[in-house]
C-alpha cells in the first residue's frame, strides 16, 4: 500500500497539487489500477485539501471512475444509435448470457468487467465491442462467444 | 528547433520542407483514424513496412499514415500519391500486389479498387468515387493529406499561414470582424453567431478571459469532432489561437472526451510540436502575443458537453451545468469570460481568414454559410462521414453520396442532431439543409449526426431508446429533467412491451412539455424531440403497439414471436445448434418447431436460418399458429 501511494503521489505531484486537476489525478489512477481504492482517495482528499464527499461525488458521478475493483478486460458493447439500429442491444445481451453477468457489473472471477456505451464514434463498424482497446466491427450476436473467449487463453 | 519569429520564417520553413520532397515520388497514404483501425490499418501498416523493406522499395515510395478520410464503410482506405490511385477495404494479404505492381510496375489493382454497385463500373481515382464527387471537403479535406502527429506535413500544406496573417496584419477587431462577416454559426449544433460570441467575450470587463475547445461530441452517431481532433489537430490549434488573439485570451483548454484516446494523443503531440515552432507560447511568430492551451481529459458524462457543465468540469467538479443568466461568455470558468466553440467550428477559421468572408459567404444558405461535416450513419450503403455544402437536400447526401439503402430497401426517416433532434420522415427528402430548416421541421442540426433508417426500424422504439440515453445521462440536478424523462421512459417502456393504454399518449404529450419547457439546460430543454417528432410523423406506429399490441416493424421484443414455417424449413439443424436457451426442437430431416414458452426471443434462429430457406419468420400481433403434429414434420423428398 506504501508503494501505491507513492505512485499517487507522483500523479498528484505531476499535477502540482492542483486542485482543479482533480479529475485529470482520479483518471490517471482509474487508467493504472482500473479503480478507485478509498486509500487512495483519502490521499488526494488530504493533500489537495478537496473534502472526500466532493471527490466520492466525483467519482461517482462520472462513468470512467469505479469504486470497486474491476476485471482484467474491460468489454465495452455500443449502445450509440448507429449501433442500435444495426441490433446492438442483441449483441450486449448475448454478452450478458455468454459472461453470466449484467452490464455494469464484472465477472466473480475478476476476468472481465462488462459495460455498455452510448457511441465509440465508429459508427461505420456497428455494432462495434471493444475489449480493452481492441475494437470488433460489425459483431453478430452469434459471434460474441468467440470474441470474448479470446481474451480468456 | 529555432523558434519561428516572422513570417517570412515561416514561409522559409514551408520552401525548406518542400524542398526535401519530391511532389513525383510516390506516397501511399493508409487512414488510420479510429474506425479504419478497428479494420486492423494497423496490421496493413506493419506489412507495408516490412514489405517496402523487404522489396528494397524505401527509395521509390513513401508511406504516410494520416487520419480519418470518412469513407469508414470501405476501411482500411489506401490512397496511393501521385496519381490519386484509391484502393479500399485492404487487407495484409494485399500489400505485397500493391507494392510489386502498382508502385513497381504502375499496374492497376482492379480487385481493390471502387465498384459502383450500380454500373458495376470500377473507380481508380479517389475524388472520382461518387462518395467524394459530391462532397465539399473544406475543413475535413486535409485530413486524407497528413499525417496528424506531423507539423511538417501541416505547414506543407500552407498550415499556420492564417495565423500568421492574422497575427502580423490584422488587428484584433478586424479578426473578429472577419468572421463577424463570414457568419459563421457554432458548429456545435446552437448555430450561435461566432463572431458576435467572439466580441461579447471580448468586450467583457473581466480579465483573465480563456477560450476553450468543446471536443466532447457525446452524441451518439455522430464522429466528426473525433476524427477532425484526431486527423487534423493542427487546424483546431490554429483557429484557437486566431480566437484567442482577436478575444484577448492568453490561456485555453482543450477538453476531450473520454472515450477517444487517439484525439488526446494527437492533441498533445500537435501542441508540442507548435509550441517548438512558436505556434504557441511566447511571443508567437514575433508579434508579441502569447498563448498557452492544456488538454483536458473528459471523464466520461454526456452532459458536460454543454457549456457551463463543462466549464465546471475543467475547474475540477462535477460537470453539472449551471442557470445562464449570465453567459459564459461573460462569466465562465472560474467566473471569468470564456470563448468556448466546437471543434469544427474553430477548425473553420484558418478558412476564413486565409481566404477571407466574401469566398466563405459564397458557400451556403442565406442563413448558414459554408460547410458542415455530418456523419451519415445506420442503414445506409456508404456509412461515414460527409462535408457537403449547407443547404444541400437530404436526398442528395443519402442517395448520392451515401449510395442509398443497403439490400434496395426503403427509407423510413432520418434522425438528426443527436438526441436534441428529432426524425424527419420521407416528405421531407428534399429538404435543404440549413440550420434553420431542420429546426423548422422539428429537429435540428446539433452536431451534425444522421441516422438513416429503413422500415425494419421502429419509430417508437427509437424515441424510447433516445429517451432512455437522456434519462441516464440526465445529471439529476433539475426536476423536471430528472423525473419527467423517468415517466416518460416509463411510458415508452409500456407502449414497447404491449402494456400501455391510450391515455398514456396524452399522458406522454404533456410530460414532453413539462420536460421541454421546465428544464434547467438544453438537454432537458430538447430531450424531448425525439418524442414530439415520432408522435408526430409516425403516430400510426404508437397506435399500432397500443391497439393492435403490434410493432409493425418487428423490433419490440415483447411483441413480436419467432415462427418456423414448417413448408420452408429444409431441417438443417442450424437453428437448433445455435439457439442458446434449447427452445428449438428438431431433427435432421425432421421440421423444427420453436417452444415458445422456452424462447428468449434473441433471434438468433432468425439470423442463422440461411437466405435462401428464410424459414423463421417473425410475426407481430397475431398468435403463432398450432405446432404441425409430429408425423407431417417428416422432410421426405416424396413429400417435397
Amino acid at each position: 500500500m506504501v508503494q501505491e501511494l507513492r505512485n499517487v503521489d507522483e500523479i498528484i505531484d505531476k499535477y502540482q497539487c492542483d486542485k482543479s486537476a482533480l479529475i485529470q489525478i482520479l483518471l490517471e489512477i482509474q487508467d493504472k489500477k482500473h479503480w478507485l481504492p478509498k486509500h487512495a482517495l483519502m490521499w488526494i482528499s488530504e493533500r489537495l485539501k478537496v473534502p472526500m464527499i466532493q471527490i466520492l461525488h466525483i467519482a461517482s458521478f462520472y462513468k470512467a471512475f469505479s469504486l470497486e475493483p474491476r476485471g482484467e478486460h474491460l468489454v465495452r458493447v455500443c449502445l450509440g444509435t448507429a449501433c442500435h439500429v444495426r441490433g446492438g442491444q442483441r449483441v450486449l445481451e448475448v454478452a450478458e448470457r455468454v459472461l453470466g453477468i449484467k452490464a455494469g457489473e464484472t465477472t466473480r472471477d475478476l476476468k472481465f468487467t462488462l459495460e455498455s456505451v452510448n457511441c465509440l464514434g465508429c459508427c461505420a463498424l456497428g455494432p462495434v465491442i471493444v475489449v480493452d482497446d481492441e475494437y470488433h466491427g460489425k459483431v453478430a450476436p452469434s459471434k460474441v462467444g468467440d470474441i470474448l473467449a479470446s481474451y480468456t487463453r | 528547433m529555432k523558434k519561428l519569429k516572422s513570417s517570412s520564417d515561416l514561409e522559409n520553413l514551408r520552401k525548406e520542407i518542400l524542398s526535401k520532397r519530391d511532389p513525383k515520388k510516390m506516397c501511399i497514404t493508409l487512414c488510420s483514424g479510429t474506425g479504419c483501425r478497428a479494420y486492423a490499418s494497423e496490421k496493413v501498416n506493419i506489412a507495408f513496412q516490412d514489405e517496402i523493406k523487404k522489396q528494397k522499395l524505401g527509395k521509390e515510395v513513401d508511406i504516410r499514415r494520416t487520419g480519418c478520410h470518412g469513407f469508414c464503410e470501405k476501411g482500411p482506405i489506401v490512397v496511393i500519391y501521385p496519381e490519386e490511385i484509391c484502393y479500399l477495404q485492404v487487407k495484409p494479404e494485399d500489400v505485397f500486389d500493391i507494392l510489386s505492381q502498382t508502385i513497381k510496375e504502375g499496374k492497376i489493382i482492379e480487385r481493390l479498387l471502387y465498384t459502383n454497385p450500380g454500373t458495376g463500373e470500377k473507380i481508380i481515382h479517389e475524388s472520382e468515387i461518387p462518395f467524394y464527387k459530391n462532397q465539399k471537403r473544406l475543413v475535413f479535406g486535409n485530413n486524407r493529406k497528413i499525417d496528424p502527429k506531423s507539423i511538417d506535413d501541416y505547414i506543407a500544406l500552407n498550415g499556420y499561414t492564417a495565423l500568421s496573417k492574422a497575427l502580423l496584419e490584422l488587428t484584433p477587431e478586424q479578426v473578429i470582424e472577419e468572421v463577424k462577416k463570414a457568419n459563421l454559426r457554432g458548429r456545435g449544433g446552437g448555430g450561435f453567431p461566432t463572431g458576435r460570441k467572439w466580441e461579447t467575450t471580448r468586450n467583457a470587463p473581466a480579465a483573465p478571459k480563456y477560450v476553450i475547445v468543446n471536443c466532447d461530441e457525446g452524441d451518439p452517431g455522430a464522429y466528426m469532432d473525433r476524427s477532425l481532433m484526431e486527423g487534423n489537430p493542427h487546424s483546431v490549434l490554429e483557429g484557437l489561437v486566431i480566437g484567442a488573439y482577436a478575444i484577448g485570451s492568453h490561456e485555453g483548454f482543450i477538453y476531450v472526451r473520454q472515450e477517444y484516446p487517439l484525439a488526446v494523443e494527437n492533441t498533445e503531440i500537435a501542441i508540442k510540436q507548435a509550441e517548438e515552432y512558436g505556434f504557441l507560447g511566447e511571443d508567437i511568430l514575433g508579434s508579441g502575443f502569447n498563448f498557452k492551451v492544456k488538454i483536458h481529459r473528459g471523464a466520461g458524462a454526456f452532459v458536460s458537453g454543454e457549456s457551463s457543465a463543462l466549464v465546471s468540469a475543467i475547474e475540477g467538479k462535477v460537470g453539472e451545468p449551471k442557470p445562464k443568466y449570465i453567459h459564459t461568455a461573460v462569466k465562465g470558468l472560474w467566473n471569468k469570460p470564456t470563448c468556448l466553440n466546437n471543434v469544427e467550428t474553430w477548425a473553420n477559421v484558418p478558412l476564413i481568414i486565409n481566404n477571407g468572408a466574401d469566398w466563405y459567404r459564397s458557400m451556403g444558405t442565406e442563413g448558414s454559410k459554408g460547410t458542415k461535416i455530418f456523419s451519415l450513419v445506420g442503414k445506409v450503403n456508404n456509412t461515414g462521414l460527409v462535408e457537403v455544402p449547407m443547404g444541400m437536400t437530404l436526398r442528395s447526401i443519402i442517395y448520392d453520396i451515401g449510395g442509398g439503402i443497403p439490400n434496395g430497401k426503403k427509407f423510413k426517416a432520418i434522425q438528426t442532431g443527436g438526441p436534441s433532434g428529432g426524425c424527419i420522415p420521407e416528405q421531407f427528402l428534399d429538404l435543404p439543409i440549413d440550420f434553420d430548416e431542420l429546426t423548422k421541421v422539428g429537429s435540428m442540426m446539433g452536431s451534425g449526426g444522421m441516422i438513416v433508417m429503413d422500415g425494419d426500424t421502429c419509430m417508437v422504439d427509437i424515441a424510447r431508446y433516445f429517451t432512455n440515453f437522456l434519462a441516464d445521462e440526465s445529471c439529476g440536478k433539475c426536476i423536471p429533467c430528472r423525473e419527467g424523462l423517468r415517466h416518460m421512459l416509463k411510458i415508452l417502456n409500456n407502449i414497447t412491451g404491449g402494456k400501455a393504454t391510450e391515455e398514456d399518449i396524452k399522458r406522454l404529450e404533456d410530460l414532453t412539455e413539462v420536460v421541454r419547457d421546465g428544464s434547467l439546460c438544453a438537454l432537458g430543454g430538447t430531450a424531448p424531440n425525439p418524442v414530439i417528432s415520432t408522435l408526430k410523423y409516425f403516430r400510426d406506429e404508437y397506435e399500432a403497439h397500443i391497439k393492435e399490441k403490434r410493432c409493425p416493424a418487428l423490433v419490440c421484443k415483447e411483441l413480436i414471436i419467432y415462427y418456423i414455417d414448417p413448408e420452408k424449413c429444409q431441417a438443417c439443424g442450424l437453428c437448433v445448434k445455435n439457439c442458446p436457451t434449447g427452445a428449438i426442437y428438431g431433427k435432421k430431416k425432421i421440421v423444427h418447431i420453436i417452444n415458445q414458452e422456452k424462447c428468449i426471443k434473441c433471434g438468433t434462429c432468425f439470423d442463422v436460418c440461411p437466405d435462401k430457406f428464410s424459414a423463421v419468420l417473425r410475426l407481430s400481433g397475431e398468435p403463432a399458429p398450432p405446432d404441425v403434429p409430429r408425423e407431417t414434420r417428416i422432410k421426405s423428398k416424396e413429400r417435397r
